[in-house]
């Protein structure tokens, strides 16, 4: 059988995960164990959640750069409100939700580029959070910190969680009517309009559902760390983006893969564990991370190259 | 005549006018689809044939004019969509992201419930199967990952397929542009078997045996209106020809005496395998004629690239280039009419690496007075300005370098008639001063002041028209090939 491209394109990530996570049990055998693995990959299924949901955005050809600030907002509310009343809380999430349903459009109807709207958007966020949560404080949902810190038997919770994700979003993004649409918008704009398709019901609907997984993200990150702060998210835009690019999908065309998302995150936070491991100063860290982006988006693109190449032959 | 008439109409369009600006697109077109007839529909360059499919599909509304579905007066994609119309376009319009199935879910808004995939599957194999049988087409590839041919079978598929409401007309633009002679006359055979059963074909070509053979009647398009429209068994291939053309009009230009002496300043090979070379000498003004999209456009950026590095800007650039979409790559919106004409010659303009105002504002004023920019203040800003003296800034901008050969990529869209015979003489001119024009136009009069022409047919240039031989007619003959496709 002739391997798809969407396969290709997933195979590279996977590879790369494996020789991360190959090279930390080398480094380090102790991490090789139930606990071991839900350390490394804890911080994982936040990061997880919020790529997720910059990868609905790219998928209809935008850019989310209010990222980080909402997941931010969404964990201050989180630790405040939902926990003190939790019906206000959910409202609020609503509100949210709508929010970005709003934002699609705004951006829609107006033809404004994303980037700056969801910049613009960001300050919005990034103030509200403030207003929430002046300084570092706040209490986790005890049901969020349940689900966080489960210990299900034989694979920890880490790992269920990321299979649960990757699951259920490829089945919302890849085998639903709806999953369909939303690529379609991506892929050709005009050919889903054509067909008599509501393509401003499609993108309202697609921001909608990641302003949904984003609030999953800040609820997770609550869970994990038990308080909350305005700031404590902000490096989410860039990582998400990256865990997108990563995991196989394109700024635009509508070419995404939520289980190479999924992936793209989890090697993102195992690069960090894994530059920790070789004794590398935080000082260099950063660009270490960097460079292991640059490797295998390079080893993509070459991969990429040989497929067109294959193809005009 | 009387028994077609007797049918039920599908679609009729009368009286349509649709502008764009300066230019009448559609000038008061008919058009009448009866159920059970094959219409073929030809013309040239900017004769109203896309604009008379976008009426009729709904995608434009008609400044004057009714369009009616089945009798009944309705407006809008979704009304053109729900009477049955379904259109396959030029440019392919599948999503090259998604799979087969997941374009027809998209094409088709009926095939839903939790098993729309197999449905969906089961759908588009089977109208491949009747259409094109022995195909090899995969339901569950991506269709980034299909060849151009089977992209484009599996969108006229998808466009004949019906779940709950088959298609009563389907509209072909250019369907066989990239089919083969074998898949072309499998398709041409089901567009008989279609029509037999009562489904109406609009078929857009400009392989001419392909309308002659399987049209019931033809309509043939000039200047945004119907010229013709008889039985295709009433055409000959020369006829048709006729038809497309104008036959009244004479030649109103002196051309310069045949200059073809010395070294070509430029050439190239022949494009794709086959056909004639391209070569052009110094004072020569040449003509890219054809259909639009059949190539002219690349060979120009190969010209263009040929010359000038991707990478290193060249200190003396031989080549300046005039770009057609001014939108979308020619105008620097942001900018004032001097910044837009000096751009191009800012080298010249610099000393010590810093531009010279003073020069630039000399320039500036010289190429005003020339060509006449129709501005109070140079220094305004480039949108200030109208269509036509946008294009002039832009035709300013290439003849104000050192550049000696100019290529022409349609810059004269839009553009009205005052202004175009201001900016002839200009180019007149300039050809007489030693400077060679490359010059892909779309419109016939343009052609024809070329000194020397070269047709485009399907990426490769097939016929060479020298002097007295450009004409209309025979710029038409060779851009319409006879047979099957090639």
């Amino acid at each position: 059988m002739k391997i798809s491209s969407g396969t290709i394109r997933l195979l590279i990530p996977a590879a790369s995960l494996a020789l991360l996570l190959a090279a930390v049990f080398y480094m380090q055998p102790r991490a090789m164990s139930y606990n071991g693995l839900n350390l490394l990959f804890n911080l994982a299924v936040p990061i997880a959640l919020a790529t997720i949901a910059q990868m609905l955005i790219m998928s209809v050809n935008d850019l989310d750069l209010s990222m980080g600030t909402f997941v931010s907002f969404c964990a201050c509310v989180a630790a405040t409100m939902l926990q003190t009343s939790p019906m206000l809380g959910i409202l609020i999430f609503v509100g949210a939700i709508a929010a970005y349903a709003a934002i699609g459009v705004v951006i829609h109807v107006r033809e404004l580029p994303s980037i700056v709207v969801t910049l613009g958007m960001s300050f919005v966020w990034g103030g509200l959070a403030v207003l929430l949560l002046p300084s570092p404080g706040g209490t986790a949902p005890a049901w969020a910190r349940w689900v966080m810190t489960a210990k299900p038997p034989l694979v920890p919770m880490a790992i269920v969680a990321s299979i649960v994700i990757a699951g259920v979003t490829h089945f919302i993004v890849m085998r639903s009517s709806f999953g369909v649409l939303m690529r379609g918008v991506g892929g050709n704009n005009r050919s889903v309009q054509r067909a008599g398709w509501s393509v401003i019901g499609v993108r309202a609907g697609t921001y909608a559902l990641a302003g949904f997984f984003a609030i999953l993200s800040g609820i997770a990150l609550v869970g994990l760390t038990t308080s909350a702060d305005a700031n404590i998210a902000l490096r989410y835009t860039l990582l998400s983006i990256a865990g997108v690019i990563l995991g196989g999908g394109q700024f635009v065309g509508g070419k995404v893969s939520p289980i190479g998302a999924v992936i793209g995150a989890l090697t993102l936070t195992l690069a960090g564990s894994f530059l920790s491991f070789m004794r590398i100063s935080p000082d260099w860290q950063i660009g270490a991370q960097g460079a292991i982006l640059i490797v295998v988006l390079a080893l993509r693109l070459a991969l990429n190259r040989l497929e067109k190449r294959e193809k005009s032959l | 005549m009387t028994e077609v008439l007797k049918r039920d109409e599908v679609v009729a369009a009368r009286g349509v006018r649709v502008t764009f600006g300066a230019v009448k697109a559609l000038d008061g077109a008919d058009l009448v689809i009866h159920s059970g007839e094959c219409v073929g529909l030809v013309g040239h360059n900017g004769a109203g044939k896309s604009t008379i499919v976008n009426v009729i599909n709904g995608g434009l509304t008609p400044h004057e004019g009714t369009i009616t579905y089945g009798g009944q007066d309705e407006r809008g994609i979704s009304a053109a969509r729900a009477n049955g119309v379904r259109c396959v376009f030029q440019e392919l319009s599948l999503c090259p992201n998604l799979t087969v199935t997941e374009n027809a879910r998209i094409m088709h808004p009926d095939l839903k419930g939790w098993n729309w995939r197999s449905g969906a599957l089961a759908l588009v194999e089977a109208h491949l199967q009747e259409i094109f049988p022995g195909h090899s087409i995969d339901g569950d590839s991506t269709v980034d990952d299909l060849s151009i041919a089977e992209r484009q079978m599996v969108e006229i598929a998808i466009s004949f397929a019906g779940t709950d409401k088959k298609p009563k007309l389907v509209i072909l633009d250019e369907p066989t542009s990239s089919l083969d002679a074998g898949l072309a006359a499998q398709l041409m055979a089901y567009i008989r078997k279609f029509v037999s059963e009562g489904g109406s074909v609009l078929l857009i070509s400009h392989i001419l045996g392909e309308i002659l053979s399987t049209s019931d009647r033809i309509v043939v398009m000039k200047d945004g209106r119907v010229t013709a429209d008889r039985a295709a068994g009433e055409f000959s291939t020369r006829s048709l020809v006729e038809a497309m053309g104008n036959v009244v009009r004479e030649q109103e230009w002196a051309r310069a005496a045949a200059t073809k002496t010395g070294e070509p300043v430029l050439s190239m090979p022949p494009r794709r395998g086959h056909g004639l070379a391209f070569e052009a000498y110094r004072g020569e003004m040449i003509g890219l004629a054809g259909l639009g999209g059949h190539g002219q456009t690349e060979a120009l950026l190969d010209l263009y690239l040929d010359r000038n590095s991707n990478w290193w800007p060249t200190r003396r650039r031989e080549i300046a280039f005039v770009a057609g979409d001014r939108s979308l790559n020619g105008t620097f919106p942001l900018w004032s009419i001097l910044k837009n004409l000096s751009v191009a010659s800012l080298g010249q303009l610099s000393t010590n690496r810093m531009v010279d105002r003073m020069r630039e504002e000399t320039l500036g004023e010289s190429w005003k007075k020339r060509i006449e920019i129709r501005t109070p203040d140079m220094d305004n800003r480039i949108l200030s300005l109208s269509g036509g003296n946008q294009q002039k800034v832009l035709f300013a901008r290439a003849l104000a370098t050192t550049a000696d050969i100019v290529l022409m990529d349609d810059p004269m869209r839009g553009v009205d008639i005052g202004t175009k015979q201001e900016v002839y003489d200009i180019l007149r001119s300039e050809a007489a001063n030693g400077r060679t024009f490359i010059w892909y136009s779309t419109e016939m009069d343009e052609i024809r002041l070329c000194d020397r022409v070269y047709v485009f047919r399907e990426g490769a240039i097939m016929e060479e028209l020298i002097g007295e031989d450009i004409t209309e007619k025979n710029i038409l003959a060779a851009s319409f090939s006879e047979g099957a496709a090639a």
